[in-house]
């Protein structure tokens, strides 16, 4: 059953991306992507190393993968933009996950600059695909001036603690004109799997694969967790009750 | 002449970007990198021929690892 995510008009069979970050060496981070399906995986855009010039891991990704660069780290709009423009450069894209941060503890977006960089990226023809808070009007303000798709927090970059406000990621969803892609915050498979049952087109998942114990494992939970959950959204969820519903058949009990 | 290379104040002979990246031993051939001047990219197609002057602020960055 054919059910690709498309973002800007590209199709994609899986619906998880990947991150390339803090994986414990360069075989692992391999074998956790192929293990986790992602076709698409990030990678941040910075400075050479004047000293000690060696090759880059993109190096390895490049041809296997598409490369989603980030702006991570970015605390003005004219940096972020600036990053993207040389991420464009480097790796021939246009798509670029835009983060613009108001607090370099919290990794918190700044919603204010967010929009005004999304703006001037999307007029310069980028395919913008924005971090930010879970929090409807902030994304309607972000597909407003032309962002692809909007990438709302589970919860803190890096904490693990899953979808704190998962009321919010489900409004978001159902009021969304643009794929919703939730990031940040996933700590482990049923995390994932409650992303996709909440109506998340997509997750982004770098931490909660990188740093587990067994990261490969991890990659291919993580896999299972998005096809499972996306499957339950489109079967469809029974609705809540309060109180219970045998299953078996009442009549011919035994005894009765 | 003095330039300002990925926020380090060096002492440089280049006079275009191509003689920049040789001049700290970096194959302007290799794949994914990006040089910006003055907060403006230079385009790879224009190293060779982009001048730089003293004081210039220069950028040379590749992608990493990142979430």
């Amino acid at each position: 059953m054919a059910d690709p995510l498309v973002i800007a008009g590209t199709s994609f069979t899986s619906r998880l991306i990947a991150g390339s970050a803090r994986f414990p060496n360069q075989q692992v981070m391999l074998d956790a992507l192929e293990a986790s399906g992602a076709e698409m995986v990030t990678a941040s855009i910075r400075r050479i190393s004047l000293e000690g010039y060696s090759g880059s891991l993109i190096d390895l990704l490049g041809d296997k993968y598409r490369i989603l660069p980030n702006t991570a780290g970015c605390v003005t709009a004219r940096d972020a933009i600036l990053t993207a423009e040389l991420a464009r450069e480097a790796l021939e894209t246009n798509w670029v996950k835009l983060e613009l941060i108001g607090d370099r503890e919290l990794l918190y977006p700044d919603v204010e600059q967010l929009v005004h960089a999304a703006d001037e990226l999307v007029r310069k023809g980028f395919v913008v695909l924005p971090y930010c808070n879970e929090d409807p009007v902030s994304c309607q303000k972000l597909a407003d001036v032309g962002c692809a798709a909007v990438m709302p927090l589970g919860s803190l970059i890096g904490s693990g603690m899953g979808i704190v406000n998962p009321a919010a990621i489900e409004l978001i969803c159902s009021r969304s004109p643009v794929p919703v892609v939730l990031d940040a915050g996933i700590g482990t498979a049923s995390d994932a799997a409650q992303a996709m049952e909440l109506g998340c087109d997509a997750v982004m998942i770098d931490t909660a694969i990188a740093k587990a114990h067994d990261p490969v494992r991890m990659g291919a939970a993580m896999r299972a967790a998005v096809e499972g959950g996306r499957l339950a959204r489109l079967a469809g969820r029974i609705p809540k009750q309060r109180f219970a519903e045998p299953s078996s058949p009442q009549l011919g009990l035994v005894g009765s | 002449m003095q330039l300002r290379i990925n926020g380090k104040d060096t002492e440089l002979t280049a006079v275009t970007v191509a003689e920049l990246l040789a001049e700290q031993g970096i194959d302007p051939a290799a794949r994914f990198l990006a040089v910006a001047v003055n907060g403006s990219v230079v385009r790879r197609a224009e190293w060779l021929t982009a001048p730089l002057a003293a004081g210039d602020s220069v950028e040379i960055v590749r992608p990493f690892q990142g979430g």
